[in-house]
């Protein structure tokens, strides 16, 4: 029985090397082709040109998946302590943002964030700007929010953290309680069962977490053009240059595309040497 | 573990909740604008609803989503569940790098996908157009057509390509909390392997067929980076109009239509909700 049931596989098989593996397979050898079509190394000695946008985007893709985490954590503990009716409405409210689309949200912001948009006419209200303009001795009539750095974190902390708070909870919601009432017994307090138990077994969905946050943030490209005003330029924007946009040179962006494709990689390897975590993380 | 959280962890949980939803809250409200500003309050209006239905690019590009997410949706729950029968059966050293092959459209980076994606359909069609030269060359029969683009079709393969992991992902667990025996038991009592295979394995793992489903399904519907590269200049999904316009200024118009496909998604989450737990309280009631 279980022998025959293997045959069900074979189709997706050949998909997955139709559309997963030579695709990828493409790019690699599109990052070491010259325009010409000749194999060289020039695509990679000229992403040294790009160095700022790389460390850009590390930057704020790593603030960001800090900020996720500081908040997504804690969210996912407290969800988990609460009775199941919550956790379930908490869960669907969770992926619930998902069904406005993502470019819609993030213009949303950019109405909050603009000069003349929602927070500054709020903070004119409230006199937070006088109050400002007059410790400060400045005379502003807005805070610059939009097109900054802090914009575009806010965006991906925005976007993707139900990408951290999913795995996490998901893996503290499956703790054996039994473990923790052993610590309490043997005499831990609560902050110690929290630091030997809770956290060291939750973290194969903390780093689950991280890798989902963080791959998408540093690859994204609408999110630092809408919130970074264009000027606040990311590698996702550089790939998308290369393949749509004006400077129109696909092995160049495809060399970026294969660095990003290594992060990845090196996600992937981080998380399977720290556990199983990503099976029940990944699924939402 | 089972104590609540005090006052001040609920604070804080509410808090993110508002975080999550003010944009939300904020868009649908100002689908209801009587100005274009998506700032100023002009007073209620039902007008952008109204020109909504006569706009065609935004009702060919909902039309247009809508469809690939369905399409996908379904083959990829067929495909996505026999792959992952199929993976459950086969021998541990065999599954384990197919797995990995299976984990990297969702693992990767959505443009890396789509740009994987969009080299491959580029280079197929440049394959195609001198196979089809030459076929239509050697016989007259059967005319090729020579010049092939990305468009609708490409989307859908697209879709159906990174929607089949989410599946595969959610039906392979239920495989295995099954209990092995079933099959064993059904055989024994006569089914051929085929009637074991659809009294038996498929409602053990309906639950998981389903919410893979569901869960592939958003990912379509929100899917904007992998549809941008593969869907040409032919097609157009919501998000691509969507982002067409943020470049200039949004109409309200689309926040009327994402109001009505977010209401209509509550509407439903909120159905399948109360009839999961009046069923549980059904349940709990006859034990």
């Amino acid at each position: 029985m279980k022998h025959k049931l293997s045959r069900f596989a074979i189709p997706y098989v050949i998909w997955m090397a139709l559309f997963v593996v030579i695709p990828i397979i493409l790019v690699v050898v599109y990052a070491f082709s010259s325009a010409s079509g000749g194999f060289t190394l020039e695509n990679f000695s000229r992403l040294g040109t790009y160095t700022v946008v790389f460390t850009r985007s590390f930057r704020l893709a790593l603030i960001a998946t800090l900020i996720c985490l500081l908040i997504g954590y804690p969210v996912s503990y407290m969800m988990s302590k609460e009775g199941p009716r919550f956790q379930r409405i908490a869960m669907v409210l969770i992926m619930l943002p998902m069904w406005m689309n993502f470019l819609l949200r993030t213009y949303s912001w950019m109405s909050i964030l603009e000069n003349n948009g929602l927070l500054n006419q709020l903070f004119q209200k409230i006199g937070l700007i006088a109050l400002y303009n007059q410790v400060f001795g400045t005379d502003l009539t807005f805070f610059r929010m939009l097109n900054t750095q802090g914009a575009v974190v806010l965006g991906m902390v925005y976007n993707y953290l139900p990408f951290m708070i999913l795995p996490i909870y998901s893996v503290i919601v499956k703790l054996d309680s039994s473990l923790i009432e052993a610590a309490r017994d043997l005499g831990a307090n609560t902050f110690h069962v929290f630091r030997r138990v809770i956290l060291p077994l939750s973290l194969p969905g903390v780093l689950s977490g991280i890798t989902m946050v963080f791959v998408p943030s540093v690859s994204t490209f609408a999110i630092s053009k809408m919130l970074g005003g264009g000027t606040e330029m990311m590698l996702g924007d550089l790939i998308e240059q290369q393949f749509l946009g004006g400077a129109y040179n696909p092995q160049l962006g495809a060399a970026i595309s294969l660095v990003m494709m290594l992060i990845v990689v090196a996600c992937m390897v981080v998380m399977n040497r720290f556990g199983e975590g990503e099976e029940q993380a990944v699924m939402l | 573990m089972k104590r609540n959280n005090s006052a001040g962890n609920r604070i804080f949980m509410a808090l993110v909740f508002v975080f999550l939803y003010a944009p939300i809250l904020l868009l649908i409200v100002f689908s209801f604008n009587a100005g274009t500003s998506s700032s100023v309050w002009k007073g209620f209006s039902l007008d952008w609803y109204g020109k909504l239905f006569h706009n065609r690019i935004i009702m060919q590009s909902v039309y247009t989503t809508l469809l690939v997410s369905f399409l996908a949706t379904i083959i990829a729950t067929f495909a996505g569940t026999f792959a992952a029968i199929g993976f459950y059966a086969m021998r541990r050293r065999v599954r384990e790098p197919l797995m990995t092959v299976n984990n990297i459209p969702m693992m990767n980076a959505d443009i890396v996908t789509g740009v994987s994606l969009c080299l491959f359909f580029v280079a197929f069609f440049t394959f195609w157009g001198d196979f089809a030269r030459w076929f239509n060359g050697v016989q007259s029969f059967i005319d090729l057509p020579v010049r092939l683009t990305m468009g609708f079709g490409t989307l859908l393969l697209a879709h159906i390509t990174f929607n089949i992991p989410y599946i595969i992902l959610s039906v392979g667990p239920k495989l295995r909390q099954m209990d092995k025996n079933l099959i064993d038991a059904a055989q024994d009592l006569g089914c051929t392997w085929m009637q074991a295979f659809w009294k038996v394995i498929i409602p053990e793992i309906k639950p998981g067929i389903v919410s893979g489903a569901l869960t592939a399904f958003t990912m379509s519907i929100d899917d904007f980076v992998i549809s941008y590269f593969t869907a040409g200049s032919s097609a157009s999904t919501l998000a691509m109009t969507i982002y067409g316009m943020t470049k200039k200024r949004v109409s309200p118009q689309i926040n009327a239509i994402s109001t009505l496909l977010f209401i209509t998604v509550l509407v439903l989450l909120a159905i399948v909700n109360i009839r999961e737990a009046r069923q549980e309280r059904l349940r709990a009631s006859r034990l």
